[in-house]
């Protein structure tokens, strides 16, 4: 009989100390980064500026923010899951609705009779809601749903930006007369009586110089949250569902009226939407659309003319790695004169580690296709907890786009977790986990809850560096929706974070001394008044960014539409390159930096 | 002419043989490529139909780091080359188990379980299973990184359907279905019994065995034939346990119950089979199959 061959005692005694040194690596490893995060996490406000170059301060109270979102209370039968069903609503975007010249904040409400509120910037600092006094803050009235975002854009082209109100409920269309009060439109404008949506950019698919609009629902439109007929409204898997809302594309006819076109122009998903942004991804002249889906893969939306939109995910990359998409966001990070698309996921250590996605082209053969290949690893981008909005942004004005990415997703019981429970379901069969009554009752328990936000900051040469805690963002809300603007108008990026059951909070950007910037303010002429969909490229010291006036973008949410570019110690620019929605393109050559300039859409 | 076609009747009737022949070894328990080939059907399937895998370089750095971690200490340690078939299901099944966006979890996991085959054995015989060890041990210590297979082949019916043919099929011709078996209906007992205790619904404390990575689990992992005990009571009597103490661990909401429990009682029970076998065999005589190029199928 054949014996095995024993080795040695110094080869056994050797592999034994191998697999102990194998084990030890991620040990070693991570107390290596414990140890510097630790060190980093003790840096002052100079040290920040210093070493960052740009300090965020919580300004709200100050400012005279005292906003507090509130969330829906749903079916009673929900009670068992309620926090985890109502866990979104707190949204926040940007606009000048007045047009004095400063950049105002609107903040929505998601408890049934809440109110919205519209911060008035007064110019120095401080803020005033005057959503009542404008015909903007009782939107949330029993019977009509409740709040779940908004986006603002110039639908009939006379100069002051109209709101489009999504709810889970009845979508709302107001008229901005004149920056003074708000009409609502909705009825005229042929909007659906009710839609569970998360997501809504205003765009100009067609570039006939009138914006129209794509809405993304949510749970499908037939469900009332506060009136269920049945408890199977839950998703029919976890990352294959396609039991979700309809999509909705409103062309905007002209007269104050939308047409529904979806099917027509091939959008026909019933995927969990959650965001969506719009932006010339390869340069044909027309927006196309990404929409970040919960519960399944990313879908882009390929313009085709303005005439088609066809679905392309899963050829280029994009639709293929089913995750929890929660944000939707384009910004150009290594200046390339490209944008990438970044889209948030959840990673929960040990149990789900789906990570964010950074989309970058690879190189593009023609204008009728495009590939992308997943960097946020390489970045260091991917792991942000449970992470909601994103949005690009160059807070220390170096010359690259930084990223915020606000996190957390249920907050209570601060020592009991939910996830084995949402584990335990989540794996289940479709006919387990799409009904309610199946899921194990919350119990008080938090859900990736107190988490510390992301703020990465980027080196310009392919990677980030996180470094929230160090620049001032201590917070640990249940983050939601982010926003930029430069409220002061001094050439520095302020973030707004709205946050679920939690304050409004507005972080001011000190940059530090030494940075240069510049910044446009749009408006089309041809092209729609709110310039939504222009580009424009900005070439200075061998660098060349693109940027691009939006609709919406992130998690609910919108930036403010002035485009914002740090310049970093250079003292001027080479030219500003300005490709309209129309399709006229504007050079503007050697203007002066440290200055807003405003444009007009030459005839 | 009679006995010409009597000739070619005999001709074909060996050759159907030889084809019948061929079959049956294919699918023979001894086919040590069958489960690789199986696993690997599954894995293109379910990375074609539903993109399963965070990616398949990631899945391939697992295959190779496992393949050649395999021949250096089999060459280092037996000073034999082994069958790689057994490194291969150990690589894919890290590439299928576990989940990370990074790519040094999934070599460091291979190196891992291929390592443990080496140097933590008594007697000549493992002790752990290896890809079961090595992903516990990549969960306890950098959960940050790494998560295993839960909900990436979605929720639909078909997919299990499909995962339990070819694994019913394989553990069926591996001798080992009775372990699968066992599990299962403890699994489904013991969710009753939880369901008592904590109040959650049976569907919801059943769900999971619904779901894909317990279908790996249950036909590709615990019916291991190099980790499991000597007697069919034996087997059904340690798939019982692996159950009872995944309970446990599910009471105190342990999200990685199944691979724990293994990792917990896999070990207990091999020592203590190894223990009762050398007292028969008191002159420390090795069972056939933990020799260098053992003909046992291998599993995950």
């Amino acid at each position: 009989m054949e014996q095995a061959v024993r080795p040695s005692r110094i080869i056994q005694i050797g592999l034994v100390i191998f697999f102990v040194g194998l084990l030890a690596i991620p040990i070693v490893y991570k107390r290596h980064q414990r140890g510097e995060a630790s060190k980093a996490a003790n840096v002052s406000e100079p040290q920040a500026l210093s070493r960052y170059g740009f300090y965020l301060q919580e300004s709200s109270k100050a400012s005279g923010i005292d906003f507090i979102h509130q969330a829906p209370t749903l079916d009673v039968k929900l009670a068992h899951i309620m926090n985890l069903v109502a866990s979104m609503g707190a949204a926040v975007s940007i606009v000048d609705f007045d047009r004095d010249g400063w950049e105002d904040i609107y903040v929505v409400n998601s408890k049934q009779g809440s109110r919205n509120a519209l911060y008035r910037n007064l110019g120095n600092g401080t803020f005033r809601d005057v959503a009542a006094e404008v015909g903007l803050a009782d939107v949330n009235l029993q019977g009509t749903g409740v709040s779940t975002g908004a986006v603002w854009g110039d639908y009939d082209n006379d100069g002051y930006e109209d709101v489009f109100l999504y709810k889970w409920g009845k979508p709302e269309l107001f008229h901005n007369d004149g920056g003074k009060h708000f009409t609502r439109v909705t009825e005229q404008a042929g909007l659906p009586s009710w839609v569970n949506a998360n997501t809504a950019v205003w765009f100009d698919y067609d570039n006939d110089g009138k914006l129209d609009l794509f809405l993304g629902g949510y749970y499908p439109e037939d469900v009332d949250l506060w009136h269920l007929k049945t408890t199977k409204i839950m998703p029919n898997s976890f990352e294959y569902a396609d039991n979700g809302g309809r999509k909705y594309l409103f062309h905007n006819l002209g007269n104050g009226r939308f047409e529904e076109v979806s099917a027509k122009m091939g959008i026909k998903s019933r995927r969990w939407s959650l965001a969506a942004v719009a932006a010339d991804l390869r340069g044909t002249g027309y927006p196309d659309l990404f929409v970040a889906n919960d519960y399944g893969v990313s879908e882009l939306y390929l313009n085709e003319g303005g005439k088609r939109f066809r679905e392309v995910g899963k050829e280029a990359g994009v639709g293929f790695s089913p995750k929890s998409g929660m944000t939707a966001s384009v910004g150009d990070v290594l200046n390339q004169g490209q944008f990438d698309v970044y889209v948030t996921n959840i990673s929960e250590e040990g149990v789900l580690v789906q990570g964010n996605n950074l989309w970058m082209p690879k190189a593009q053969k023609s204008k009728s296709a495009i590939r992308y290949e997943n960097m946020a690893n390489t970045f260091g981008v991917e792991l942000g907890g449970w992470s909601f909005g994103g949005q690009f942004a160059d807070l220390n004005n170096d010359g690259f786009l930084d990223l915020y990415v606000a996190t957390g997703n249920v907050s209570l019981d601060h020592d009991h977790s939910y996830w084995y429970d949402y584990s335990k379901i989540a794996g289940g069969n479709q006919a387990i986990i799409s009904d309610t009554a199946n899921w194990p009752s919350l119990k008080g328990r938090s859900l990736s809850g107190y988490q510390h936000k992301r703020v990465w900051i980027n080196d310009g040469a392919g990677r980030f560096k996180e470094v929230a805690q160090m620049v001032g963002v201590k917070d640990v809300y249940d983050g939601r929706s982010v926003a930029m603007a430069d409220f002061e108008n001094r050439g520095a990026l302020d973030v707004v974070v709205a946050n679920q059951r939690g304050p409004l909070l507005l972080y001011k950007n000190t940059v530090a001394p030494g940075k240069h910037w510049i910044e446009f303010d749009l408006e089309g002429q041809r092209s729609n008044r709110s310039a939504i969909g222009a580009e424009v490229r900005v070439f200075w010291a061998g660098q060349e960014q693109l940027q691009q006036v939006s609709g919406g973008s992130g998690f609910c949410s919108q930036n403010e539409r002035r485009l914002h570019f740090g310049l970093g110690k250079a003292t001027s620019i080479d030219r500003v390159e300005i490709r309209w929605p129309s399709g006229i393109k504007q050079t503007l050559t050697n203007p002066r930096i440290d200055e807003m300039h405003k444009v007009k859409e030459p005839l | 002419m009679i006995r010409a076609n009597s000739v070619n009747a005999l001709a074909s009737t060996g050759k159907a043989e030889n084809r019948m022949s061929a079959i049956g070894r294919f699918f023979s328990a001894e086919n040590r490529y069958l489960p690789p080939l199986l696993i690997t059907l599954i894995l293109v399937a379910g990375q074609a139909k539903f993109g399963l895998l965070e990616s398949f370089s990631r899945t391939a750095l697992a295959i190779v780091t496992s393949m050649i971690l395999d021949l250096v200490l089999a060459r280092l340690v037996i000073r034999k080359w082994p069958n790689l078939a057994s490194a291969y299901i150990t690589g894919i099944s890290v590439g299928i188990l576990v989940r990370s966006p990074a790519f040094w979890p999934y070599a460091l996991c291979s190196a891992l379980a291929i390592t443990s085959k080496y140097a933590i054995r008594w007697r000549g015989r493992h002790l752990f299973n290896p890809s079961n060890l090595a992903i516990s041990a990549m969960l306890l210590l950098v959960p940050e990184y790494v998560a295993a297979l839960s909900i990436q082949w979605g929720n639909d019916v078909w997919p299990l359907v499909i995962v339990w043919i070819l694994g019913a099929f394989i553990v069926w011709r591996v001798r080992r279905f009775h372990i699968t078996l066992t599990y299962v209906v403890s699994f489904v007992a013991f969710s009753a019994l939880r369901s008592v205790i904590v109040g959650d619904s049976f569907l919801a404390e059943v769900a999971p065995i619904t779901g894909p990575m317990y279908q790996l689990f249950i036909f590709f992992m615990i019916t291991d034939p190099r980790t499991t005990v000597k007697s069919m009571r034996g087997r059904c009597l340690v798939a019982f346990l692996v159950a009872a103490m995944e309970m446990v661990l599910r009471l105190a909401d342990n999200v990685n119950a199944p691979f724990y429990a293994l990792t917990i009682v896999g070990p207990i029970a091999m020592a203590i089979d190894i223990w009762r076998t050398s007292k028969r065999r008191p002159n420390g005589t090795l069972r056939p199959e933990v020799r260098a190029g053992s003909v046992e199928a291998p599993a995950l």
